[in-house]
């Protein structure tokens, strides 16, 4: 609160807005554009990475609302991400649910679990948080081929489901489709984060984030909304899980590992903690990088991803969130030139 | 009833393992307030040298030495080369470098020695220990060098001039630093200890689990466990609960149906989960209380 005020009493309020925002709206709607003209320029495989470069994103987004937004640690969104999936699956499958309507009930069921994770997770903060939700990630697929459970959830083998056509007749692939689909749901969910983020909730996570104990002390009930935020987290991965369920046909227990958290995990360091657009960045390195990687080297593939990540961390400690941070003040300390201090704002 | 003897038994010898994995927990974490993620991978590729020496030829204890010590100037590298430049990096760089490490040593090791899985000899030999039945003689072993490791510790941090200063460091950095202890070095220090009592695990686990470089990261988990129920602070405690660990995944597994084999690894989720929110500080740890 105290640096918003000083902020806006040291700069004229409005062409500092005006100069923070518009470069930023242009950009994103430029990439929008762009990944709406993609898939027609693409073969229909790159097509389906892309569409996980998305159901990553939105999984991401989800860890960022609970990291980057109110500090709280997880090294488990995979699990979230699992029952999101499963959710998917066993309505499809055993329920006859149509593929779109799988999303909210992932979404709720995510919401719950997520919940419930959260309200003992409330009490344990860094590296204890770090610790349940890590244990919880290395767990989930023990869970998952649990045998009183493998009516529904086909145990090892898992579940094989079909992709969606196309509906109204549209002139598209399944996989393009479904990569609209995907687009669609993630700009609905980015836009509803960025509002959470904004609100009088997403003040109060902030404070939270920065300095728990001021924060209770002026009356924001740290409890519920440390809960709440691993609720709408969870939600967020679990619509991602949904979706990727849809896209790559099939769930097994050996898909949701703890590789795949650790995948969320880097991503979100990588975009940038804290920057909702980070998402799509960490998305796609924890897309393409491991790729990369094995191309380099066919055997050493996991060490090379280890040296990538460690010289990342070196070269940018913020992420692309935070290089973007830098190249942006620099621009605005050059074009206001000595009349503002630059941006402080996060 | 003698069912239930022996179960507590098998429990505590599969709890050497754990109780090893989470005193190499504990020393880390009281050197530098993590916990390392990659510390399982880390006694991994130390067992893997071992194995190699052995494959040339190398006698076992020698081999065991040697494997001690390079494993202590490795954490000590890995320390001063990755670690120390991100000193004031935050919490979440720090994890991720963990990560970066857990994958750089696992897939080295896939790299170098392969993915197949290699018995590995037990120094203690073969057979039952004292012919009772209950325990093989490597356990038995096992819980012998387990409750050594922690003796030579304790002698350590309560005689020595250097476990004093690494005690200063770990609990008042600045003062530590003032007084003229060099911390940064007492933290290098931690991390070589750490990696040389992972490395006496990772030997004493491997007859047991057999050899790949996959098999840590469930016993990684099970030794948090056991250093989350024992208290991080306290390594006395970590051994302690790396022991209650491995009796309360035996006696769960035996009489609770549903458990079974299968649900090993989320006892250990349920049993990190349950300390932490009803007791956070562990069984032996101190209450740490935060300065506004």
């Amino acid at each position: 609160m105290a640096m918003e005020t000083s902020a806006v009493r040291a700069v004229p309020p409005q062409p500092r807005g005006a100069m923070a925002a518009d470069p930023g709206l242009w950009l994103g709607l430029a990439v929008i554009v762009a990944l709406c003209a993609l898939p027609f320029f693409v073969r229909n495989f790159v097509v389906f990475q892309m569409t996980m470069v998305l159901v990553y994103a939105l999984a991401i987004l989800g860890l960022n609302l609970l990291t980057g937004i109110s500090g709280q640690f997880s090294l488990g969104h995979g699990a979230f991400y699992a029952i999101g999936a499963y959710t998917a699956a066993i309505l499809m499958e055993h329920g006859g649910v149509a593929y779109f309507w799988t999303l909210p009930a992932a979404g709720l069921i995510c919401f719950a679990a997520g919940f419930l994770f959260g309200l003992p997770a409330l009490r344990l903060e860094g590296v204890y948080l770090a610790l349940a939700t890590f244990a919880l990630a290395v767990a989930t697929p023990q869970f998952l081929k649990l045998t009183p459970l493998e009516r529904w959830t086909g145990g090892v083998q898992g579940i094989v489901i079909n992709k969606p056509d196309p509906p109204f007749g549209l002139r598209l692939s399944q996989d393009q489709w479904l990569y609209f689909f995907t687009l669609a749901v993630a700009l609905l969910l980015y836009w509803a984060a960025r509002n959470i983020v904004a609100s009088r909730s997403g003040r109060a996570l902030l404070a939270i984030r920065d300095n728990p104990i001021a924060a209770r002390s002026m009356g924001v009930d740290t409890a519920r909304y440390k809960a709440l935020a691993f609720g709408v987290s969870a939600l967020y991965t679990g619509v991602a899980g949904a979706l990727g369920a849809i896209a790559v046909q099939f769930v097994a227990p050996d898909s949701f590992t703890f590789s795949l958290s650790v995948a969320f995990f880097v991503g979100l360091v990588v975009g940038g903690v804290g920057w909702l657009p980070g998402a799509l960045v960490g998305a796609a390195f924890a897309m393409y990088v491991p790729n990369v990687a094995e191309h380099l080297s066919k055997g050493l593939s996991g060490a090379v991803y280890g040296v990538i990540l460690i010289a990342l961390i070196y070269l940018m400690p913020a992420g692309a969130g935070g290089l973007v941070r830098a190249i942006g003040q620099r621009l605005t300390s050059r074009r206001t030139a000595g009349s503002a201090t630059g941006g402080d704002r996060a | 009833m003698e069912l239930l003897g022996q179960q507590i038994i098998a429990g505590l010898a599969t709890g050497a393992i754990y109780a090893c994995m989470a005193l190499a927990v504990v020393m880390i974490y009281q050197a530098i307030d993590h916990l390392n993620f990659a510390q399982g991978e880390m006694a991994m590729v130390s067992t893997f040298l071992c194995w190699q020496m052995l494959q040339w030829g190398v006698p076992y204890w020698p081999a065991f030495v040697l494997t001690v010590a390079l494993s202590f100037a490795g954490g000590v590298v890995i320390e001063r080369v990755v670690f120390k430049p991100l000193k004031d990096a935050p919490v979440l760089s720090h994890v991720v470098v963990f990560i970066a490490l857990f994958t750089i040593l696992n897939s080295a090791a896939g790299f170098i020695w392969d993915f197949t899985i290699k018995p590995f000899p037990s120094p203690f030999g073969t057979g039952s220990f004292l012919g009772t039945g209950l325990l093989s003689k490597h356990q038995a072993g096992m819980i012998g060098v387990t409750l050594l490791v922690l003796t030579l510790l304790w002698a350590f941090f309560r005689f020595t001039r250097t476990g004093l200063a690494m005690r200063a460091a770990a609990s008042n950095p600045e003062s530590a630093q003032l007084a003229g202890i060099r911390v940064g070095w007492m933290i290098a220090l931690g991390w070589g200890m750490a990696a040389a009592i992972g490395a006496v695990a990772g030997m004493l686990i491997a007859p047991v689990v057999f050899l790949d470089p996959n098999m840590m990261l469930s016993i990684l988990l099970y030794g948090f466990a056991g250093a989350v129920l024992g208290g991080l602070g306290s390594p006395a405690g970590a051994v302690a609960g790396g022991f209650a660990v491995g009796v309360v995944e035996n006696l769960a597994g035996t009489y609770i149906p549903v458990i079974g084999g299968e649900l090993k690894l989320p006892i250990a989720l349920v049993l990190i989960v349950a300390v932490l929110v009803v007791k956070p500080n562990g069984l032996f740890g101190r209450m740490t209380v935060q300065r506004v």
